[in-house]
């Protein structure tokens, strides 16, 4: 019989290195799976997290990266807010969805103006309309104590088909034949989130990230927001003492979870994806969930966390390529790495205790 | 000693310098699919024209794929990996490509890209589609026939004109043989969801249907047809094994024969852009074998179809039509202009319900 007992006092250098433990046992596991496909484990664990970074078309890859990066640790500040103070955001998709569809619609209506000022609406319009679909479940959560797991989940499928509704209906390209996207953003510049630099992937949802990530550092550390929040999830009946109001924090974290969604929404619709369609959304407000937590919800672990799984999206594809190795094969890799980050985790907050009867 | 050293490092150094020339003689051809080419739908019959070109040039190319690419930003990258890699030749065989395509054409010249089903072109970007609407008027003369309900569910993916096309031409060849025949329509926004295939089947059929015709690219729908007892149509690829009793009939999608023609081309340097638009008669949609459940005189009847079409003696759309609204489209004897087709968006007279706008 096998039974978890807690440690007393966690060690923090083990809490520290369990990322990098995961990421290690991540490779290896996946080396075996690799090998069992009957390719190369050495080869294969090259391809995804050197050839990226360092191998012989990194310039163009360094870039790309950044582009998967940006968007994740963007949602995942916002959802780590939350997650520290115990308000479970799982909605992070349809709050991405909407910003970029509030955002787009705001600019479509401006068309065909090249005013400076139709990127700031937009971003402010985007922004509102992620901020807006999470206190959705804010407000049902204060008003009727609705579980807002389940609240901001569900709406995610609603934005999805309100998005749907959107390209094939009143968004769609009148200059489009009937298929069901907007206008293009990138060919209008007004409207238009380009590569700064030719190359370099950097785009200005990549620069507010990094913004981001530096305001979310102080405000946790040295702002007396960033101790409510922490104390709220260490011990609320401490906070509630404390002064802190428990509904305006959840009001607080949902909605800044969603704003911050939905601007990299906005960002991700006006750059990298060019326009509104059904396909756009990829799925960053589910992965920037694991991104959260593989950065122990620390900005600095977020943002290296988002840039490592990033790495391991562009390092997937190219072994994909190189390698003929099925698109599942990857996902189960990905998919590893949370497994072996929780498991870890119950590792360095748990012993294990073997003992006979029970 | 040092000599021994200088010999080996230049003998390696000839080595490598012959296996590269080696590599570069093999022709390198990317193919980007949309969803896993296990799907033995549509991705899985491009893949199977990737394997085509292998058979016919062996050593001479080099394919690479990627599978289940979403359309997009991820897309663009992907090409661009190829297009990195060395390929000369990048298949991207689904219509959200489209724009990505065009952008990584952009920034390389001197790689040819070939855009399945969509309409930008560029000195370096062709474009391909079948005609699908000409199996479907084959499947929709049997459906109409073979219904006992009179009511047809039809799986669609988005309201494109493709879409919308082959749910008229179905529609059309149904009616001229049945005219009670109704068609339900669910929309799925979806290329490749078995699970929300699998319920879009299940719906139709709770609404009446006893036949599933689908425009998306899973075998879902045709096991569900099996499991309720009900018939369907293999689409994109036969799949018989997934319904050995409810498959009638099916679309096949060949790719073979235009893969391994624009290879050659990119090989002797006559690689030219351009629009193919191949149909039955070209080969490059195919009727699956037809199911003993259909009787002798509808195969008949339906070969005939099939034939006239592949002679170019019939059109799946010919007047008199008229649109959903009762206003007159096509004439008596009056056929379809490809332009229209390309561009339709718009049900024809008798299908119930509104495209969604």
């Amino acid at each position: 019989m096998i039974r978890l007992e807690p440690r007393t006092e966690p060690s923090r250098a083990m809490i520290a290195l369990t990322p990098i433990l995961a990421v290690l046992a991540t490779m290896i596991a996946g080396g075996i799976l690799f090998s069992v496909l009957g390719k190369n484990p050495f080869e294969a664990i090259r391809m995804i997290f050197w050839d990226p970074v360092l191998g012989e078309h990194a310039f163009y890859y360094r870039g790309q990266i950044l582009v998967k990066a940006a968007p994740l640790i963007m949602i995942a500040l916002g959802l780590s807010f939350g997650f520290r103070a115990g308000i479970w955001n799982i909605g992070a998709e349809g709050q991405f969805i909407m910003g970029a569809v509030i955002g787009a619609a705001a600019g479509l209506a401006l068309y065909p103006s090249q005013s400076i000022f139709v990127y700031p609406i937009m971003l402010i319009a985007g922004t509102l309309g992620g901020m807006l679909w999470a206190l959705i479940p804010a407000y049902l959560k204060i008003k009727f104590n609705a579980n807002e797991i389940l609240v901001s989940l569900m709406l995610v499928y609603v934005a999805f088909n309100f998005l749907a509704g959107m390209v094939t209906g009143p968004l769609r390209d009148p200059d489009g034949f009937n298929f069901p996207e907007s206008r293009s953003f990138q060919q209008w510049d007004a409207a238009s989130n380009p590569e700064l630099i030719a190359g370099s992937g950097i785009h200005w949802g990549v620069l507010m990230t990094l913004g981001l990530v530096i305001v979310a550092y102080i405000v946790l550390t040295r702002h007396i927001f960033g101790f409510h929040i922490r104390l709220a999830g260490q011990s609320p009946r401490a906070a509630k003492f404390g002064g802190v109001n428990p509904n305006k924090m959840i009001a607080i974290c949902l909605g800044l979870s969603g704003a911050l969604a939905g601007m990299a929404g906005l960002y991700e619709v006006t750059g990298p994806a060019g326009k509104l369609t059904t396909t756009f959304p990829l799925g960053y407000g589910f992965t920037a969930i694991i991104v959260a937590f593989l950065g122990r919800l620390h900005p600095i672990g977020i943002l290296l966390a988002g840039l490592l799984l990033a790495v391991t999206y562009v390092g997937g594809d190219v072994i994909q390529a190189n390698l003929s190795l099925p698109k599942a094969s990857i996902q189960v890799f990905q998919g590893m790495l949370l497994f072996f980050l929780l498991a870890v985790d119950v590792l360095v907050h748990f012993r294990l205790r073997f003992k006979r009867g029970i | 000693m040092k000599l021994l050293k200088t010999l080996m490092a230049g003998a390696a150094l000839v080595v490598g310098l012959g296996g590269m020339a080696h590599a570069q003689d093999k022709t390198k051809i990317g193919f980007v699919y949309v969803g896993p080419v296990g799907d033995f739908g549509w991705s899985y019959e491009h893949d199977q024209g990737r394997k085509a070109v292998e058979d016919a040039f062996g050593d001479k190319v080099e394919t690479t794929f990627v599978e289940s690419v979403p359309e997009g930003a991820d897309s663009e990258r992907v090409m661009t990996q190829m297009a990195l890699s060395g390929a000369k030749l990048i298949f991207t065989t689904s219509f959200g490509y489209m724009d990505p395509t065009i952008n990584v054409a952009k920034k390389f010249p001197n790689v040819k890209f070939e855009h399945a089903t969509g309409y930008k072109q560029a000195d370096n970007v062709s474009t391909y589609s079948a005609r699908f609407y000409e199996g479907r008027s084959v499947i929709g003369h049997i459906a109409g026939n073979m219904t006992e309900s009179n009511t047809i569910g039809y799986i669609a993916s988005f309201p494109i004109p493709e879409v919308i096309r082959g749910i008229n031409a179905s529609y059309l060849a149904a009616k001229a043989v049945n005219p009670d025949v109704k068609m339900k329509i669910v929309w799925v926004y979806t290329w490749f969801d078995p699970g929300k295939e699998a319920d879009a089947a299940t719906a139709l059929i709770e609404q009446g249907a006893d036949i599933i015709m689908q425009h998306t690219d899973s075998p879902a729908a045709m096991t569900i047809a099996e499991e309720k007892g009900i018939l369907a149509f293999g689409q994109a690829s036969d799949m018989k094994q997934f319904g050995p009793n409810a498959r009638l009939s099916s679309i096949i999608d060949n790719w073979a024969p235009y893969y391994i023609e624009r290879t050659q081309a990119v090989i002797d340097g006559t690689w030219k852009s351009g629009n193919t638009w191949a149909g039955i008669k070209d080969g490059m949609v195919e009727i699956g074998e037809f199911s003993d459940k259909i009787p002798a005189d509808v195969k008949a009847s339906a070969t005939a179809l099939k034939d006239g079409i592949a002679a170019g003696t019939i059109h799946s759309f010919t007047g008199p039509i008229n649109k959903q609204d009762g206003s007159p489209w096509l004439a008596e004897g009056e056929t379809a202009d490809d332009g229209t087709l390309a561009t339709m968006n718009f049900y024809v007279e008798g299908i119930e319900g509104e495209i969604p706008q």
